[in-house]
């Protein structure tokens, strides 16, 4: 296992870290007079000014000109929430146990559930009231199914917030489901990796 | 004084203010994509090719934008400031000569609105009543922070004018004339006859203090953002607002020429290369202050007042001694 070596950040005689060496500052008017020959002839001016003329010449620009070029996002970022379904059947994942409404917060979530007819849980409405919610990531790191996630859009920008969370905009469509578009999120609550590996059989001793 | 005199005149003072407010409007520009590309940025990009466009929007904004003038002002006064500040800047242009004179379709043009005889004392003194725009606009906002940058406006441009004339009067002295004309042709035939040669602590004298003059960055404080928000600038909106901006970039521009000029020969013999080369020079102390403006931080009210009094003005008198003795000396008066 990879162990970060321990930084000793304390000034001693062993570490790199040392106290900035800072001139008292000039009392009389004599010692001011002094210090600004001193750094008027030492060039400290100059020295500025060639730095940014320095950045000027080597044009190394580092705009993000945003609307057109986007920066990448992690991929366990936390933006407007998700509603995933089954890769198998295309069925909601969601099986409206209500947890994410529990767990949250801001209690900003709220969901209607009804028995449909073939007895099964349906998830008849559920919507995050996203000007409440503070994007803690709880929800998508208690829900049993992976069913409520975080997804990548940070472009939430519209007439009402509403928008993005009406239970229909956070599901994942159909034909992205069939097109294989669908994404599992490796934030908050996802399956981590070599998961199979660490399942161990429950002891018959209980 | 016969017509076309006056024809000539008024088209001269035509051609200075346009060339020069769409100058001021290029100047912003140019200061903000120079900032922005030593800070690795790009500037404005968004508004035609590379933002030069931007200029054009922020004019067709400050033109139709409401102009608010708030309850508690002093109305007459806070109208007329922005216009002091603009109007003195450009009437300050009207002793500098912008090129040499040349030929146009047989006539011969004078590019100087009026050549007085004290030309170089017309344009301090007139950039020194621009002073009352800042003044006068701050103090009759009924807005502190506006009337803080009154007081330090006063001070400041009070004090400098100190270094300015005592730096001016040893270059003067061997000159012998006020005229910006007589000036230049003191310097023709290259660049050891410029009177920056003889005369370094003069220029340094007046480049600092042009610093001051038009209130740019590491004398900047009537107008810090960071302490005192746009200082005599906080209530005004719209063209008002713009009208100082117009000024404060013209003087720029007049200063640059003005040092370009006295101290680094001006526009030489008057060829066209030489009036290129003066327009290099301008280009130059112009570029400088947007240079000063990303390098340098800015300093307090009490270290610019010290600087000036006690370090800029004894050395102004020194060099104004050593400039007397060293001519009466030359001419063998002692």
């Amino acid at each position: 296992m990879h162990v970060e070596p321990f930084t000793d950040r304390n000034v001693s005689e062993q570490s790199a870290y040392y106290y900035v060496d800072i001139e008292n500052y000039p009392v009389t008017g004599w010692d001011k007079f002094k210090q600004v020959v001193k750094r008027s002839i030492k060039g400290e001016l100059f020295v500025g000014l060639w730095v940014v003329m320095r950045e000027l010449i080597k044009f190394d620009i580092h705009t993000v000109q945003y609307p057109k070029e986007k920066l990448p996002i992690g991929p366990r970022y936390r933006a407007v929430h998700k509603l995933l379904r089954l890769w198998e059947s295309g069925f909601e994942r969601c099986i409206g146990c209500g947890l994410c409404e529990k767990i949250c917060i801001s209690d900003c979530i709220r969901m209607d559930t009804r028995i449909d007819e073939n007895s099964r849980k349906e998830v008849t409405e559920y919507s995050i009231n996203l000007g409440r919610c503070i994007f803690c990531g709880y929800c998508a790191e208690v829900c049993p199914e992976l069913a409520i996630v975080h997804g990548d859009r940070y472009e939430n920008a519209s007439e009402q917030r509403a928008h993005f969370v009406i239970k229909d905009d956070m599901l994942t469509p159909l034909d992205f489901l069939t097109s294989g578009q669908q994404k599992e999120y490796p934030g908050f609550g996802a399956i981590t990796p070599h998961e199979d590996e660490r399942v161990a059989k429950t002891p018959l001793a209980y | 004084m016969d017509v076309a005199f006056i024809i000539e005149t008024i088209v001269k003072i035509v051609v200075i203010l346009l060339v020069f407010s769409a100058l001021a409007g290029f100047g912003t520009y140019f200061e903000r994509k120079v900032l922005a590309f030593m800070q690795r940025r790009l500037g404005p990009m968004h508004v035609g090719p590379y933002g030069l466009l931007q200029v054009a929007a922020d004019g067709i904004k400050l033109f139709t934008k409401e102009d608010i003038i708030p309850q508690n002002v002093v109305k007459p006064i806070f109208k007329l400031a922005p216009v002091i500040t603009a109007a003195t800047a450009f009437m300050a242009a009207a002793a500098i000569p912008f090129w040499p004179e040349f030929t146009a379709f047989g006539y011969k043009v004078h590019p100087i609105v009026a050549d007085v005889n004290v030309g170089i004392l017309y344009v301090m003194a007139v950039m020194a009543i621009g002073l009352y725009g800042p003044l006068l606009g701050g103090m009759a906002s009924a807005n502190k922070f506006s009337l803080i940058s009154a007081a330090r406006s006063a001070a400041v441009f009070i004090s400098y004018e100190v270094i300015t004339g005592l730096a001016l009067l040893a270059p003067l002295m061997m000159v012998g004339s006020l005229s910006l004309i007589d000036i230049n042709n003191y310097q023709t035939g290259g660049i050891s006859n410029w009177i920056a040669v003889s005369q370094p602590v003069a220029f340094i004298l007046f480049w600092i203090a042009a610093f001051a003059e038009t209130g740019r960055t590491p004398f900047h404080l009537v107008a810090n953002d960071h302490e005192i928000i746009d200082g005599f600038g906080t209530e005004y909106s719209g063209m008002r607002w713009g009208l100082f901006f117009i000024g404060e970039y013209a003087n720029m521009f007049f200063i640059s020429f003005v040092m370009a000029i006295i101290f680094l020969g001006g526009y030489g013999d008057g060829s066209i290369a030489g009036a290129l080369q003066l327009l290099l020079k301008v280009a130059f102390f112009f570029f400088f202050f947007l240079w000063t403006r990303a390098a340098w931080p800015d300093i307090r009210p009490d270290q610019l007042m010290w600087l000036c009094w006690k370090v800029l003005m004894p050395i102004a008198v020194v060099n104004v001694v050593i400039t007397g003795v060293v001519i009466l000396i030359k001419q063998g008066g002692m």
